[in-house]
């Protein structure tokens, strides 16, 4: 084994440091007693703004319609992205791969370009801006997290199983059912998750699709600019940070644990 | 060729000029066949050859684009696989990773709807059949190569097809293990009475294990008959050179050894190595010949010799005698029956 030198080691540790020390000074400044200005080191230290948190009514306005547009883009991404999965997973026919390509482009093209995009599309046809076109505009990079977890699955999944099924009596829906679901299931998790999450916290694309509502980010992104009860942005960007990392950190752990089995029983034998 | 069996009696599988193509590649080029009720039927031929093919046509993966299939007199074309009454054993088993191993067997039981307690004891049965009693609860990742195999025959059983497709299943096998499985199917088949559809492109296996075998060469099949009839009296060419090995006699060669002027088949273990000045028996060309190489095998020593005119051949002889060693002449006495006439190249 090579031993990491002394150097690597400190790069290691300052990268993580870089990435990780700016979110401990959003927790710290949740507490501080000043509330105009970010002083190092706080002057004091109080349990207080999250009281103002949870009396304020638009911030529970945002937190409720965050969640609910997460939740109905993840569950629309679910359902369209298993199924172009199934579709372009092992299919040959003419023009499979300039489609694969075109249903993961959202992810790849800036945000801007998608917002600006269904901004003027929405216009054009006239669709007035809502909680409906808020969600659409989330979808389309939803289903390109929920397409490549499901794909990847279903690529890895061996085609005579599902030859196998139908030999033994299976129709298609019971196939689905009883073998592609179990063997995909953990992949949809992980996948669903990481949409919500992506949702949740989404920025650009909501300014350009969103009417009088404020999602989340949104409301926060307002909030800097007011010059009074700053560390209640703090207080929620907390709240942010644990409703977005766990299940981040779940999608993580099923997912290995997934590949990880596999690879245990295999050294088993 | 070998009529088909005794035509009074439907046939459990029957093809008549089926053909299934894959854009501009033939897989399948007018196979017609009939396999019988409770025939061990062995589909043999290389890579490519249509087999595989043939088989997926007849579980209703493929779809003939001509021709006409039926099971038991009953046509089949556009039903699908679940729908018809046979069941695969597949190359890589196909066992469900999600499942556990009596789950497996089951689960062409749950399908049909049928009770967890009766398909339970049905799953425990076909797991004692193929002699893995107790294995219910394990996943199939647990389990050997071998045992993965009797899952998945067990699996077929269970469902009790008419016609069981067996898809090169021991190919993944080792040696000693595919030897056992092999007595072990043939003798599951007799005592089910089932008919098995066997694919390999193992001579061996195709050889010992069935009733009949099909030949299979680009598509078509070029002979089809019981093993002994495949083995000593290939049809063409490539039969002659793809089951076992042979010596393929140019027409112009045997009639200088004094029969007809036809393209023949010569098997190496026919030819008899002459004492230097021993007489040559009766019905026989004595042909004289250079040893280019010897090799050991066991029971037998092969002789790779080139006859004064040009002919190279292969000669298989009992190993115990003193064998010739290369540079040698040796004298070797081909019976003139043990030239069998072919058809053809294909």
């Amino acid at each position: 084994m090579n031993r990491p030198s002394l150097g690597l080691k400190v790069a290691a540790l300052g990268g993580l440091a870089f990435l990780h020390i700016p979110l401990l000074f959003i927790l710290l400044y949740a507490f501080t007693t000043e509330e105009k200005s970010y002083a190092f080191p706080p002057p004091g230290y109080t349990l207080k703004w999250f009281g103002v948190v949870w009396g304020r009514a638009d911030i529970w306005a945002a937190v409720g319609l965050s969640l609910k547009v997460a939740a109905i883009a993840t569950l629309i991404a679910l359902v369209l992205g298993t199924l172009a999965a199934g579709a372009l997973a092992r299919a040959r026919f003419f023009g499979r791969e300039p489609i694969s390509l075109l249903f993961v482009l959202p992810i790849a093209l800036p945000g801007i370009v998608t917002g600006i995009a269904l901004r003027q599309a929405f216009g054009l046809m006239e669709i007035p801006f809502s909680f409906w076109t808020i969600v659409l505009g989330h979808a389309t990079f939803c289903i390109v997290v929920v397409y490549n977890n499901a794909v990847a699955r279903l690529r890895r999944l061996s085609p005579s199983l599902i030859e196998a099924s139908m030999d033994l009596g299976a129709d298609a829906f019971q196939t689905f059912r009883l073998v592609v679901l179990p063997n995909i299931g953990t992949a949809l998790l992980a996948g669903g998750m990481l949409a919500f999450a992506l949702s949740f916290d989404e920025v650009i694309v909501t300014t350009f699709t969103a009417g009088q509502q404020s999602t989340l980010p949104i409301w926060m992104l307002s909030e800097l600019i007011r010059p009074r009860q700053r560390p209640v942005t703090n207080v929620v960007a907390v709240l942010v940070i644990l409703v977005t990392f766990l299940p981040i950190l779940a999608a993580y752990y099923l997912t290995r644990e997934g590949g990880g089995a596999r690879g245990t029983n295999a050294a088993g034998k | 060729m070998h009529a088909p069996a005794t035509s009074s009696v439907i046939p459990a599988v029957r093809f008549a000029g089926v053909a299934r193509h894959f854009g501009s590649v033939k897989a399948v080029d007018g196979v017609d066949l009939a396999i019988a009720p409770g025939e061990f039927f062995a589909m043999l031929g290389p890579s490519g050859s249509g087999k595989t093919t043939c088989l997926r046509l007849i579980a209703g993966f493929e779809q003939p684009d001509a021709g006409h299939i039926e099971i038991f007199g009953e046509t089949v074309e556009g039903l699908p696989p679940y729908r018809r009454p046979v069941n695969t054993v597949f190359q890589d088993y196909a066992l469900f990773p999600h499942l556990s191993v009596g789950e497996n067997v089951a689960y062409g039981l749950k399908v049909r709807g049928v009770a967890r307690a009766e398909r339970e004891k049905l799953a425990r049965e076909a797991l004692a059949l193929v002699k893995l009693a107790g294995l219910e609860a394990r996943r199939p990742a647990q389990l050997s190569g071998g045992q993965r195999q009797r899952v998945a025959l067990a699996r077929a059983l269970v469902v009790r097809p008419k016609v069981l497709l067996l898809d090169e299943p021991l190919g993944a096998l080792d040696l000693k293990l595919r030897e056992e499985m092999q007595v072990e199917l043939k003798g599951l088949q007799r005592a089910l009475g089932l008919s098995f559809v066997f694919v390999t492109h193992d001579q061996g296996e195709a050889l010992s294990m069935a009733d009949r075998v099909a030949v299979f060469n680009e598509g078509r099949i070029v002979q089809v008959g019981p093993p002994e009839e495949v083995y000593e009296r290939p049809a063409t060419r490539f039969v002659a050179a793809f089951v076992g090995a042979a010596n393929v006699i140019e027409p112009d060669t045997a009639s200088s050894l004094g029969a007809p002027a036809r393209l023949c088949s010569l098997r190496p273990e026919k030819l008899v190595l002459l004492p230097a000045d021993g007489a040559a028996p009766a019905g026989a060309a004595v042909v004289e010949a250079h040893v280019v190489d010897v090799s050991y095998q066991g029971a037998v020593r092969r002789l790779a010799v080139r006859t004064a005119a040009g002919t190279a051949l292969t000669a298989a002889v009992p190993a115990a005698r003193l064998a010739p060693a290369p540079g040698e002449t040796v004298r070797l006495a081909i019976p003139l029956a043990a030239l069998v006439p072919m058809e053809g190249e294909r």
